[in-house]
This record gives C-alpha cells, sequence and structure tokens, in this order.
C-alpha cells in the first residue's frame, strides 16, 4: 500500500509517521509537500501532528487551506483511507470532513501522558483490530473535542465514534478524559468509516522499546492487516 | 526619578567601564561612533565576553584547550561511534524569565536549539534546571513558575523538540529571581559537523530567518545587570519567541547544510547580528563587509544602531562557499524564511558595517571578541561556610513519627513528583524516548539508526554550595553522572551553567571560583569532560543574591538501549540492595544541607557530606555493567531525602510495597540481611550474624551503618550510595552473588537491605525490634504526586 505523508510548514510528526510506517511497518510511505496538487498513485494519507502555522488563528486552520487539501478531500470522498493525527485531527475538522471541533483542554494546560482508549465502533477498517482497551499517548493543547449535542447523537446513531478515553478496565470515567472531551471522544469517523481523525498517537506507539506497541492495531489497515 | 543625578556618560549608559572605552579609544584611534558604542557595549558585557570568569574557567581542560588553540565552537562534539557524535549545551536565561517568563522561558529553549543547530546537529532533546521561590508561601513566585512551564512547553512542544528530563527547586533565596536554565542535545554526523569559523573571502554573507524587529535591543546587556525595582521597565528588553519560525529554520537548515554549501553558520543569538558578525569572523581569521540596506527589516525606520543590537529570534548567518548561495536561499524559500546576501566574507580581520552608503562601523573583530579587558576580582570566603562545617547535629532532636517525617519529605515541593511539569512538556515527540520522565534517574533516548542508548539528567543544588562552594560543585557534576549511570548508560561529557550573584562580591565571586574548581575536579577525576557551558552573573535582587546554583548537565550512552534500567521496582518479588563504598568518615551524618533538615526541621545549616571519587566512579563503573549483564532491574541514587526517600520513589514509581531493614543498635548492626528465595515468598527479612572479622571490615568503616541515629540513617544524604533491585528470577541464577562479587572487584560493598513485592501495599522500613517507618503505599503515592499539584491549585490525577 502506498501511503502518502502530508507535510506542511510546522508539522513535528510528520519523520515520525513515515519512519513508523516504512521502517515498523515495513509500508511504502513518502512526503507529500503541502504545496503539491495530486495524490496520484497512493492508496491512502496521513496528516500528521504538529503545529502547523503556530496554531495560528486555530489549531489546522491555515493547513486545511493548503493546495493539496483540495486533492486530500476528493480522495476520502472516494472512500480511500485517510488519517489525521492530533493537529492532523484538528485540520479534518476544518475541512470539514469530520464534524465538530477541537478546543482547549479543560485544564487549559498542554497535556503529554500514556492514556487509555477503547473502540467503540468495532467494524471501521481503523478499528475492526481493535479488540481491547489499547494505551496510548497524547500531546495536544486543543484536543478537546466539542459537537453540538445533534451531532454527537447522530455521531452515536450512526456508529461513528471511533474511540473513548477511559480507564484501565475500559470505564469511562472523568479521570481518564485527559482534555474534557465531549462524551470522552477521542477518535471519530466520516459516515462511511474510511476517514479516522484521531487525537492520541499511535505512530508514537508501535514499539516496546518507546513505550508500547498498541498503536500497531490502529495502524494495521494501512499495510492490510 | 533620578532628576537631580547627571546623566551618565554615553559608554556608561551601554555598560563600558572608563577602562574599556579607553582601550577601545586606543585601538580605533579615534572616538568610537555610537554603533561601534552599542557593538562594544554587548559584546563586551558580562553575558557575551565571560570577562570575570574567563580566567577561572581555564579550569575546565576542554575550555582551555579549546580557549588556546582552534577556539570555542557554541558546543562540544562527543564522538558515540556508529559515524554518530552528541553536542549539548546548557544556557541561562534567568533575567528575561524573572521580567517576563513566559517569553523568557521560551526563547530560552529557542536560543539553545539553535545553537545545537548550527553544529549541523538535529536537536533531538530538551532538558530544563529550574529555580523558584517557595511557592508555598508566595503567590508571585508560584506565578513564574507556572508561567516559565508553560513558556518551556510553549517552544518545545512547537518546535517538535522532546523535553525529556529537568530538575526543580524551590527556595525563598530565588525569590523574584528563578533561574531557567534550558539544556539541548543534538545528534550529528561526525563528518557533517558545521563551523563558526567564516573562511574565504569573496564568499557571500547570508542573513536566514526571521525579519529584524527592535526587540530585544541591549538583551545581553540587561542580562549583565541585577535586577531592581526599574526590572518591570526593561520588558522590552525582553526577545519574543516564534516557535513557528524555529521550527522552519532547523528543518531548512538542516537541508541546507546537508547540500555543502554552507561553509560556516552562526546562530543570532544575544548580541544579534553584532556578536554573529564579529565572532564568525574572529574565529576565522577574517573580515566581513556588511550593508545593512539588504538586512530585511520588520519596521521601516530602523537604524544602524539598532540593527546590529536587535536580539529578534529565529535567526541566523552564515557563509556560502563561492555562488554557491543560491542553493541555499532556495531552501530557505521553499520552508517560507528570508534569505539574503547581506555582505561577503573580506581578507582584512575588519568587520564594516554600512548602511545607506555610510560607514557605520568599522572594527577589528579578533579585538571585539577576544579582547576585552579580564577583570580581576576579589574572592573572600563567606562567613556562613565556617559555620555550616560547624553544625553539631547532636543537638538536633530525634522525630518520635519517622514515618510522618518520610511523608513530610515525599510531599516537599523539592522531593515531591515533578509531574504537573512534564506533563505540560511533549516528551515523545520524534518518537525516541525510551526510558520517560519520571521513570529514572534520567531521561533514556533510542536514537533512530543506532542499537546505543543516549541517557542525560541535569543536577545542582544551590544550597550545598552555598554551605560549602567547593563540594557542592562537585556534588553537582557528581549527582548528574551518577543519575545517568543509574540508568546503565556510562557518563560520557558535561555541560555547565554558573548560575550566581554579583561578581563583585568578594562572597559571591569565592563562591563562583569554589563551585568551578568542585566541577572541574570531579569531571577530571570521573572522567566526564566539561565540554560546554554558561556564565550567568548578577542573579540578585533587592533580597540579596540568589543561592550559587551550578547546574551540570550530563550525557551518557549505553551501547545497547535494550538494558536501560528505570528507577521503580517491577512487577513481582526481589530483593533490593544498596551498593556504597567505604569513603570519608561523615561530617555531620548526612543532615548537613539536607532537604530532611530544612523540612522536618525548618532549619537552613550544616554542610554536604565529601563525597569520594574513587567511589563515584566505581559506581558508574558497576551500574553500567550490571545493566549490561541483567543483573539488576532497576537503580535509584540516594541524594535529597536519603536513604528513605529513594526507596519510596522506588516503591511509587514501580507501585509495588516493601520491606527494608536499618540496624540501629550495635547489637544489630553485628547481623546482616541474608537474601533467601524463602525470604521472598514470605516478605520477610532474615538475620545471620556476620563474622568478627567481616563485621570489622563491613561495617566498622560504612557511615550509613555507622550512625546511631535512625534519622541519619533514613535521611541522611550521604554521596556514593545507589539502591538497586534483583528480581526473583536473577535471585534463582544467582545473580546476587554476581553482584557482590562484582562490587568486590570494584572496591564496593553490595548489601542486601530489603525485599520488594508488588503485591505488598506498604512501605515499611524495620529494625528487627520495630518498623520505624509503616506507610500505606497510597499515602507515599498521593503524597508523592499531589504535592505540586495541589499548591498550584489543580488537583493531581
Amino acid at each position: 500500500m502506498n501511503i502518502a505523508v502530508i507535510q506542511s510548514p510546522g508539522s513535528n510528526c510528520d519523520q515520525d509517521a513515515l519512519y513508523a510506517l516504512r521502517n515498523q511497518f515495513g509500508a511504502d510511505a513518502r512526503y507529500v509537500w503541502h504545496d503539491d496538487s495530486s495524490l496520484h498513485g497512493f492508496d491512502a494519507v496521513v496528516i500528521p501532528g504538529g503545529f502547523t502555522y503556530g496554531d495560528y488563528l486555530r489549531g489546522g486552520a491555515i493547513a486545511s487551506r493548503a493546495k493539496i487539501m483540495s486533492e486530500v478531500v476528493r480522495f476520502a470522498n472516494e472512500g480511500r483511507l485517510v488519517l489525521g493525527i492530533c493537529n492532523g485531527f484538528q485540520i479534518l475538522t476544518e475541512l470539514g470532513l469530520l464534524p465538530g471541533a477541537l478546543i482547549r483542554n479543560g485544564g487549559l494546560r498542554f497535556v503529554c501522558k500514556k492514556v487509555q482508549i477503547a473502540a467503540v465502533n468495532k467494524t471501521s477498517p481503523w478499528t475492526k483490530n481493535v479488540d481491547r482497551v489499547l494505551t496510548v499517548p497524547v500531546a495536544h493543547n486543543e484536543g478537546r473535542y466539542v459537537a453540538d449535542e445533534t451531532t454527537l447523537e447522530a455521531l452515536r446513531r450512526q456508529n461513528r465514534i471511533a474511540f473513548r478515553y477511559c480507564d484501565p478496565s475500559g470505564s469511562f470515567t472523568p479521570e481518564s478524559n485527559p482534555n474534557g472531551a465531549a462524551d470522552s471522544i477521542a477518535g471519530v469517523l466520516n459516515e462511511q468509516g474510511n476517514v479516522l481523525g484521531l487525537m492520541p498517537h499511535p505512530e508514537r506507539a508501535v514499539d516496546t522499546l518507546l513505550g508500547g506497541e498498541d498503536g500497531r492495531l490502529i495502524l494495521g489497515c494501512l499495510v492490510g492487516a | 526619578m533620578h532628576s537631580e543625578t547627571a546623566p551618565l556618560p554615553l559608554h556608561a549608559q551601554m555598560g563600558l567601564s572608563d577602562l574599556e572605552y579607553q582601550a577601545i579609544k586606543r585601538k580605533l584611534d579615534r572616538e568610537p561612533t555610537l554603533t561601534e558604542l552599542g557593538m562594544f557595549g554587548v559584546l563586551w558585557s558580562e553575558h557575551c565576553s565571560y570577562k570575570s570568569s574567563r580566567e577561572l574557567l581555564k579550569h575546565f581542560a576542554e575550555y582551555k584547550r579549546a580557549a588556546e588553540s582552534k577556539g570555542l565552537e557554541n558546543a562540544g562534539v562527543i564522538e558515540i561511534g556508529g559515524g554518530l557524535g552528541i553536542t549539548f549545551k546548557v544556557e541561562s536565561h534567568n533575567h528575561p524569565s524573572a521580567v517576563e517568563p513566559y517569553q523568557g522561558a521560551a526563547t530560552g529553549v529557542g536560543g539553545i536549539i539553535r545553537d545545537i543547530l548550527t553544529m549541523g546537529a538535529r536537536p533531538i532533546a530538551i532538558l530544563d534546571s529550574l529555580r523558584f521561590g517557595d511557592i508555598r508561601s508566595s503567590s508571585d513566585d508560584r506565578r513564574l513558575f507556572a508561567r516559565v512551564v508553560e513558556g518551556i512547553g510553549g517552544y518545545g512542544n512547537c518546535v517538535g523538540v522532546p523535553t525529556i528530563a529537568g530538575e526543580l527547586k524551590f527556595d525563598r533565596l530565588y525569590q523574584k529571581n528563578p533561574l531557567v536554565n534550558a539544556m539541548c542535545i543534538g545528534l550529528v554526523e561526525m563528518d557533517r559537523i558545521a563551523t563558526a569559523a567564516a573562511a574565504g573571502p569573496g564568499n557571500a554573507v547570508l542573513y536566514l530567518g526571521s525579519a529584524t524587529g527592535k526587540d530585544g535591543i541591549h538583551g545581553a546587556t540587561f542580562a549583565s545587570d541585577t535586577l531592581g525595582e526599574d526590572s518591570d521597565s526593561k520588558r522590552p528588553n525582553v526577545q519574543i519567541g516564534d516557535p513557528f519560525a524555529g521550527k522552519l529554520l532547523i528543518e531548512a537548515t538542516l537541508e541546507a547544510l546537508a547540500t555543502g554549501a554552507i561553509v560556516a553558520i552562526q546562530d543570532m543569538g544575544a548580541a544579534g547580528l553584532t556578536c554573529s558578525t564579529c565572532e564568525m569572523s574572529a574565529k576565522g581569521g577574517v573580515g566581513m563587509e556588511i550593508n545593512l540596506d539588504h538586512v530585511p527589516l520588520r519596521e521601516a525606520e530602523m537604524s544602524a544602531y539598532e540593527i546590529m543590537l536587535s536580539e529578534t529570534q529565529e535567526r541566523m548567518l552564515a557563509v556560502t562557499h563561492f555562488e554557491r548561495e543560491k542553493e541555499v536561499i532556495e531552501i530557505f524559500h521553499k520552508w517560507g524564511l528570508k534569505a539574503e546576501v547581506i555582505g561577503a566574507v573580506t581578507s582584512d580581520g575588519m568587520v564594516v558595517i554600512k548602511k545607506n552608503g555610510r560607514i557605520e562601523a568599522s572594527i577589528p573583530a579578533k579585538f571585539i571578541t577576544n579582547e576585552c579587558p579580564s577583570v580581576d576580582l576579589d574572592a573572600a570566603e563567606p562567613e556562613n561556610v565556617r559555620e555550616a562545617a560547624r553544625f553539631d547535629i547532636h543537638e538536633l532532636p530525634v522525630p518520635k513519627d519517622l514515618s510522618q517525617a518520610l511523608l513530610a519529605i515525599i510531599s516537599s515541593p523539592n522531593c515531591a513528583s515533578k509531574r504537573w511539569v512534564y506533563e505540560q512538556y511533549d516528551y515523545t515527540v520524534q518518537t525516541q524516548t525510551s526510558l520517560w520522565p519520571g521513570d529514572g534517574d534520567a531521561a533514556v533516548l533510542a536514537p533512530r539508526g543506532t542499537q546505543k542508548g543516549i541517557a542525560a539528567k541535569i543536577d545542582g543544588d544551590g544550597r550545598k554550595v552555598l554551605a560549602d562552594p567547593f563540594i557542592g560543585g562537585q556534588l553537582a557534576l557528581i549527582e548528574a553522572a551518577r543519575n545517568v549511570a543509574c540508568t546503565g548508560a556510562k557518563p560520557v561529557g558535561a555541560t555547565d551553567c554558573l548560575n550566581f550573584g554579583d561578581p563583585n562580591d568578594p562572597g559571591v565571586y569565592f563562591q563562583f571560583k569554589e563551585a568551578v574548581r568542585g566541577i572541574a575536579d570531579a569531571a577530571e577525576k570521573l572522567e566526564v569532560p566539561v565540554v560546554s557551558g554558561n556564565v550567568s552573573f548578577y542573579n540578585a535582587t533587592e533580597f540579596g543574591p540568589v543561592m550559587p546554583t551550578p547546574t551540570v548537565g550530563v550525557v551518557g550512552v549505553l551501547d545497547d538501549v535494550r538494558n536501560r534500567l528505570g528507577m521503580g521496582f517491577p512487577r513481582g518479588v526481589g530483593f533490593v540492595y544498596m551498593i556504597y563504598g567505604r569513603g570519608h568518615a561523615p561530617r555531620q551524618h548526612g543532615l548537613g544541607a539536607s532537604e530532611y533538615l530544612r523540612t522536618v526541621h525548618n532549619m537552613e545549616d550544616g554542610a554536604p557530606e565529601i563525597p569520594d571519587l574513587r567511589i563515584e566512579k566505581a559506581l558508574i563503573e558497576l551500574l553500567s555493567q550490571a545493566a549490561k549483564d541483567n543483573l539488576i532491574c532497576c537503580a535509584h541514587d540516594i541524594s535529597e531525602g536519603g536513604f528513605a526517600m529513594a526507596l519510596a520513589e522506588m516503591c511509587i514509581v514501580g507501585q509495588a510495597g516493601c520491606t527494608a531493614l536499618i540496624d540501629a543498635n550495635e547489637h544489630v548492626r553485628r547481623h546482616i540481611l541474608t537474601p533467601t528465595l524463602e525470604g521472598l515468598s514470605t516478605g520477610k527479612v532474615q538475620l545471620e550474624e556476620i563474622p568478627e572479622a567481616i563485621f570489622e571490615a563491613e561495617t566498622g568503616v560504612d557511615a550509613w551503618a555507622f550512625s546511631s541515629r535512625a534519622d541519619a540513617r533514613l535521611f541522611g544524604e550521604m554521596p556514593g550510595r545507589v539502591l538497586v533491585g534483583i528480581s526473583e528470577s536473577a535471585t534463582k541464577q544467582n545473580l546476587t552473588d554476581k553482584l557482590c562479587l562484582l562490587a568486590a572487584e570494584l572496591g564496593l560493598t553490595a548489601h542486601c537491605v530489603g525485599v520488594y513485592d508488588y503485591a505488598q501495599h506498604s512501605i515499611r522500613i524495620v529494625t528487627p525490634s520495630a518498623p520505624v517507618v509503616d506507610m500505606p503505599l497510597e499515602s507515599a503515592r498521593r503524597a508523592y504526586f499531589d504535592a505540586i499539584p495541589s499548591l498550584m491549585g489543580s488537583s493531581a490525577s
């Protein structure tokens, strides 16, 4: 599978994502520069985390106007795999590919730690392999997922909540929600389930030497697992 | 306000002494221009010229060698094998952080990252060493603390360099004068090391990065003065950071360096364009002609003086090979950064600055860079040093409730978990962080493309330096090196940041001089060379000088990163061993200048114990060997809070309970704890009588075992001591014997002191007759993790 890792000014997880996919999964992954206009020849897109344009204006707001993004929208609407991680999730909401928004953490501080997440949807390519509570790191300042009640209700009804923060036993407690996200939402899917926006970093959890490898279960679909 | 006083002469306003002014006039053979005076003012400031410290810094062998030969680069490089090298440096940003904590701390991080970047290295980690006033009593200091942490995270997180380790202490002597020391580590291919030495007359001089504005003018001069009532008015002297531009600069610079088109490059840090043009010329033995008309400006009306002295962040100066400047310019433009040719290298050794066709400055580069007259200062031992040495612990009562005393130490902000801080830093970006903050005595990175691990830690204890500057200096380096060694790494180099008060005070200068000697002595004997550093004087307010605080960052290498050790006891059961040597007879049972004395007795007195560098060196060797051979499963050094605090931390971090034994009387000291597998399963400790000969050899000279005071044994800060865990499976393979043998070979002793057990939910420290500490693990855990969040008004989770 050929995977495009979108590189924008201020992306800082682009190299991590590429390394995880290429060296730890053996996938064929390549950078695509934000100012390019084609995703020709790619089967999947990863929009990595970081602080594109320094989060100026709003996290992801400026990067979502880059030339490549209209191509990403077209690509997503064709039903192909698109994953936005952290700042990439923010970009996907700015693009309108996913509903809701990500705002300043409830605690008003940047938060970097390991969290637990549980898959709610069990059928999408991103969640079908997730058979247990996963431990993955978060690192964000604006990761609190919010949406109006109608949207949240639609997400629930359409089985589009991919992941929720939980405690190690799988319970959705307020203490296990690192940023005050609505419904403890950590990741959401588009209607077809091919587009995932995810606040935690699965690419940072693919090696036990670096703190765990639960992220492999999420990224697995990018290498045909 | 001071209307009746006559205005200072111009050179004095720029911070230049009459003597310096005369030297400048003599050399130039004329009156300097305003721009020139400004340039001399910043480059001859203490911050840039090291005029009060240069001579003493020659105690550092590496410094002396560099100063006498090729000249000082921004940071030294240490080869780690496989064609790779690491480079690292620590720098202070104290004054800006006192006035504007967020930006002060943020730009401190940005500046040190660029220092490393200009070596041609990719910045792979940030560490920070912070000091604040007492946050328990002062809301001002809580605000400074919160904003500094936010500033470090604000820059480091955005720029994508993980903040992996640090240290943090509080004391009223840092009130309103926080210390903010940021350290950066870079990884460089040995054949790609970049230099700052300009060369090749006719080569283009390139300005790279953000446009110049009026921010930070005279920042270096500001950093060379004490903080006074008017410090708030100096807020415009503080630079503003743009981490987004900083990130682009990293990527663009590394890409440009890879083309091979760059001859030399330097960050425009303190003293901006002045420093970079003069230093690069001086290092290369060349000159530069710079036309300020081509410098990208943020505001139209800027004078030559302002442009030369601006400290706008995220800028670099580079010299490119003849007619290859276009390659570099194109890369910078791709990253959306400015890149302009602003001049050329010349052969006459003069830095000539032009604007609108007029010569604004014409200065011999070597003169302004290297020949600021050294200042000879008087040193006199402050009275407190002798007083501290006389402290008599016999007058100190032993607390009845030692569990309570331990709990007080665990929850003191100095000893408590710093999780509130490090969770605000992205420490996992770059996906190389193998041992995370809070999990070990140092952080460990697993850099891509090598099996090796890189461990790093920064340390320093001002209280001990205040009480005994030489010993305190030694201990700062030792502590950092020992912490690095506890992860299983071999320390390979150090960097230091020397934070002191006004050097014109003979007492302060004595502290400085002795601390430098102490660090240099320990560095030499442990073979951990100090490869870079920074001096920060004038850390003083109306309350007086800060505690003399050298902070030392040490970096170490593990041959195989998989062998790295954390501090927490692992799941299961196992033994706890203490490893130590037979060192100096204790002066004050480890209680002088200790956290125990301060927290439990509310006393600031006494002197630190004298370390034995042979023992420290042997310990370092033992730890790396034991980690390599998988003899031990965790390690933690005994430091602030002593044995009990170290043990408690191993329990809290590992979420395991333990039972440890301290001997309290002559009878029991004649016994040793004998580790048996049976003991492991029952959680009971067994005693065996020590044969007379061994007793004489072992305990007779062991300071820890010798103290009859339970508080000294629990909380004494004896150097040269490490606690390690040995798992049940290792015990079954007789690895405990191997460990004892290894210790003996190195002239050390390894003693079993207890048992850890994942199923036990308490921390127990006992004598054979009675427990002296018995504490539910959960109480210890809460005290440890909640202390700082509860002071900062947020609950821990």
